[in-house]
């Protein structure tokens, strides 16, 4: 295809081959590299396989048909997750420059979608540590025997536990009211919860030392974050393999449903999913690959990286499956065994008259010699596949579902330690991506001045963060921390992976990135890199981007509060937004999106006003000179 | 003198039989034992003996709590034993054994020595249930420090002792470094080498972006 927008100044603008060369020879110039190839594997590894693989994806496995989801979701990531990958190295390598400076290369008007990436990883860093600011504080109080999230605390009598706690449960209490104190709208901000704080600014801390001298100590960092994750989800594995009931959970999550595949939901959710697992379009990737060595085999990286990925999601799946079946299993038992309970109390039968087996039989006998009293008893309703259908995604899963499991395990603390290490490292090794994909584009911008040193652009940007997070500190933080999950990360996303494909592919030119590829790992890409990089992928995320915005504009804008006074507590309330989300919800998916256009047209009207001065001065002193004459 | 504690005992057998053909009386409390939960394989079977410790002890604390008046094993009167080992039982004052002892009273007798009940049986508030009489439940343990600041201190000091460290070592380095050379030219007066410094100088400046870029974009 010969289709390419006119790109004048493009060879001025990017390094040559020879330069390239040279460039690595002499080692000129003071770009940081990796210390070796593992460094680079295990960073890119670390940013891709975040928190949304423990919580997101098996919570989309099991409510999109179980193994069924598998399909959709592998075929898109080869099609969709596969192509994007290889054009965020490929181009990062061949131009050695972070997000801002490889659009800028390609075409100065081109630099907003730097912008935008940039604007999209600091809005989801901000969320996203506090989220670890959380984990950190479930993992500061897992060294204790109790956990303090089993017991309630006593009411002013000492005759019952506190209202709040009685009507939900002791998981959901130390989750809402102690670790968050949240408010019962996000209209009432109701002050700063100290604890959060403490931890947020240990969170930033960490995060500071880790990067303080960008790659050269993150890429140690990641020796231990994008490792132990896996070793603590082999752990967990065999201890999950051997409870009671695990079975019942992985079954649930993988027995196929071959119809949700007609569904179109099934589809974009899996595309969504791809997309963001990869973390695309953040600006991190490019900035990665820009410090490897200029005949690295980007190709053969993003192939690793892709089925990584994919059968990591499937591992961590599974491992969660275990833990939520053996919930669910123990959650049922005890439920059967309380209307045991309640019927052998009503009828004084002696105990273990009736059991597990025998219960229903006895119920019927019982219901027909003596129907009224057995109307009058109070009987739970007992049902699995809710039990294994509730609470499994999020923040629910993580802090009240596995908690709650890791209750009844032997030996809580160590399992509560373990598991919150893990989703730790999960969470800081997505940090190390999103943090470059901030600082880079500063610097690249000039923001901060050029003589800072690397410590200082840290530490200004963690600091500035941090008072900025001190929002997701209020009582109401919890909302806010949902709001910017719900539309930071979704269509500005989404629009800056568009704008990628059709800048690379068709100003850029598929044509010169393929040479390009030819000249980094010796030969061209093969036809399917063509095809989809040329037609499916782009199309893929169109398809993904006006689906989600006609079912977002569809939807009222409504969130789930916790109202202790509300009808349906413990169940979560539905509030419509106040009005006033609308500016935030426009500040947060808007202006990255609209970043792009707006650069360009700013550019085009601040060059065109020089153009004009610059012709003005020149009559006039063609004037002075004909005067003179 | 044996006659009449005869004829008293006999009465208060009568009037206990008497008691347990009537309905409820509001002084009664119903009491439920969950032996087997409790104790899975070490339970005990519950027989007369049993009823009679439960007597006992309910005795021992109707004294512990009413001190000075003796009461009996007689004075505590069990009806309507189930198979689920459940029943119900008055206290018979000890002046007229035709009255009861009131509600009340009996709850905070057996509130006041509910641990001591509990353990004569082997048994905790959730498996010997008296319908009515809630438990005072345990405070949960609170120590003074809470832990999660003991490690949140931790973290913090490794974490800045680790910020200091990687921020001085190279400010130490670079002047080490910038000692020797002046040792070298001391030394070596003959030669005019000036030994190119190129590493501690530029220890903390990275990852600049390529300075042509300043030619190309106006923005």
């Amino acid at each position: 295809m010969r289709l390419v927008i006119p790109n004048p100044g493009l060879d001025q603008r990017i390094p040559t081959y020879e330069d390239i060369e040279r460039m690595e020879k002499e080692e000129a110039g003071d770009r940081p590299k990796w210390d070796n190839k593992a460094q680079y594997i295990l960073t890119c590894v670390g940013f891709c396989i975040g928190i949304g693989n423990v919580w997101r994806f098996p919570y989309l496995c099991q409510s999109h048909g179980g193994g069924a989801f598998l399909i959709p979701y592998l075929i898109l990531l080869v099609l969709e997750g596969m192509p994007l990958l290889l054009l965020e190295f490929g181009i990062g390598q061949r131009l050695r420059k972070g997000s801002v400076g490889v659009w800028r290369a390609i075409n100065p008007y081109l630099t907003g979608v730097g912008i935008a990436s940039m604007l999209v990883s600091l809005l989801i860093g901000l969320y996203y540590n506090t989220l670890i600011a959380w984990i950190m504080w479930y993992l500061f109080n897992s060294f204790q025997n109790p956990l303090p999230w089993t017991q309630c605390p006593l009411n002013d009598n000492a005759t019952g536990f506190v209202s709040e706690c009685q009507r939900s449960s002791t998981v959901d209490y130390y989750f809402y009211r102690v670790t968050l104190n949240s408010s019962t709208s996000i209209d009432d901000s109701g002050g700063i919860h100290w604890p959060i704080v403490l931890c947020l600014l240990s969170a930033w801390t960490v995060i500071f030392i880790c990067y303080i001298r960008g790659i050269s100590t993150s890429g140690k960092a990641v020796y231990v974050t994008a490792i132990l994750p896996y070793i603590v989800l082999a752990i967990f594995l065999i201890r999950g393999l051997t409870l009671k009931g695990a079975m019942n959970g992985v079954k649930f999550l993988f027995t196929p449903d071959v119809d949700e595949l007609i569904n179109p939901s099934t589809w974009l959710d899996a595309g969504a999913q791809v997309f963001y697992a990869f973390s695309l379009a953040w600006g991190g990737l490019i900035s990665f690959s820009s410090y490897n060595p200029v005949h690295n085999n980007c190709m053969q990286d993003a192939v690793i990286l892709s089925v990584i990925t994919g059968l990591t999601s499937i591992y961590a799946a599974t491992v969660t499956y275990t833990i939520i079946g053996f919930r669910a299993t123990d959650r049922y038992d005890s439920c059967i065994s309380d209307n045991i309970v309640t019927l052998s109390n009503a009828f004084d039968l002696p105990e273990d008259s009736i059991t597990a087996s025998n219960y229903e039989a006895a119920l019927n006998h019982y219901n027909t010699s003596d129907p009224t009293t057995v109307l009058g008893l109070d009987f739970k309703i007992c049902d699995m596949q809710k039990l294994l259908s509730e609470g499994v995604e999020g923040t629910g899963l993580a802090f009240i579902v596995f908690t709650e499991a890791i209750t009844k395990m032997p030996g809580s603390p160590i399992w509560s330690v373990l598991f919150f290490v893990m989703l730790l490292c999960l969470g800081l090794s997505t940090l190390f991506g999103n943090i470059e994909g901030v600082v880079v584009p500063l610097r690249d911008l000039n923001v901060l001045p050029k003589k800072w040193p690397q410590e200082a652009v840290t530490g200004v940007t963690c600091f500035v963060a941090f008072i900025i997070c001190l929002l997701f500190a209020q009582n109401s933080g919890v909302y806010w921390v949902t709001l910017f999950d719900n539309f930071a990360g979704s269509v500005p996303l989404l629009t800056i992976g568009l704008s990628e494909m059709i800048a690379i592919v068709y100003i850029y030119g598929i044509d010169r990135f393929n040479e390009d590829l030819k000249f980094m790992i010796g030969h061209k890409p093969s036809i399917f890199w063509q095809v989809s990089w040329r037609f499916i992928s782009p199309l893929i995320v169109l398809v993904i981007l006006v689906f989600y915005l006609v079912t977002q504009a569809q939807k009222k804008l409504t969130y789930l509060v916790w109202d202790p006074d509300s009808e349906n507590f413990p169940t979560m309330a539905s509030v419509p937004y106040p009005s006033w989300i609308n500016a935030v919800v426009f500040l947060l998916a808007g202006i990255p999106s609209l970043a792009v256009p707006l650069y360009a047209l700013c550019r085009l009207v601040f060059v065109y006003c020089k153009k004009k001065r610059a012709s003005g001065q020149k009559s006039q002193l063609d004037m002075k000179g004909q005067e003179a004459m | 003198m044996l006659g009449k504690i005869f004829f008293l005992l006999c009465l208060s057998s009568a009037w206990a039989e008497d008691l347990c053909s009537k309905a409820v009386p509001p002084e009664a409390y119903y009491v439920r034992l969950s032996i087997k939960t409790a104790l899975g394989d070490k339970a005990y079977v519950w027989n007369d003996n049993e009823m009679f410790l439960f007597q006992a002890t309910l005795a021992f604390a109707m004294r512990s709590q009413f001190s000075g008046q003796e009461y009996n094993v007689s004075n505590i009167v069990v009806c309507d034993e189930t198979p689920r080992v459940s029943f119900w039982f008055v206290v018979t004052s000890l002046e007229d054994p035709s009255r009861l002892v009131s509600r009340g009273d009996v709850e905070q007798a057996v509130r006041k020595s509910r641990n001591r009940i509990n353990s004569a049986f082997l048994l905790t508030d959730q498996t010997l249930e008296f319908i009515g009489i809630t438990p005072t439940l345990a405070a949960p343990v609170a120590p003074n420090t809470p832990p999660w600041l003991i490690v949140f201190g931790v973290v913090m000091g490794a974490v800045f002792a680790g910020i200091l460290v990687l921020l001085v070592l190279p400010l130490i380095q670079k002047k080490r470094k910038k000692n020797q050379p002046m040792e070298d030219e001391d030394s070596d007066e003959e030669t005019q080498v000036k030994t190119a410094e190129n590493g501690p100088e530029r220890s903390g400046v990275y990852n600049m972006s390529f300075s042509d870029d300043d030619k190309f974009t106006q923005m």
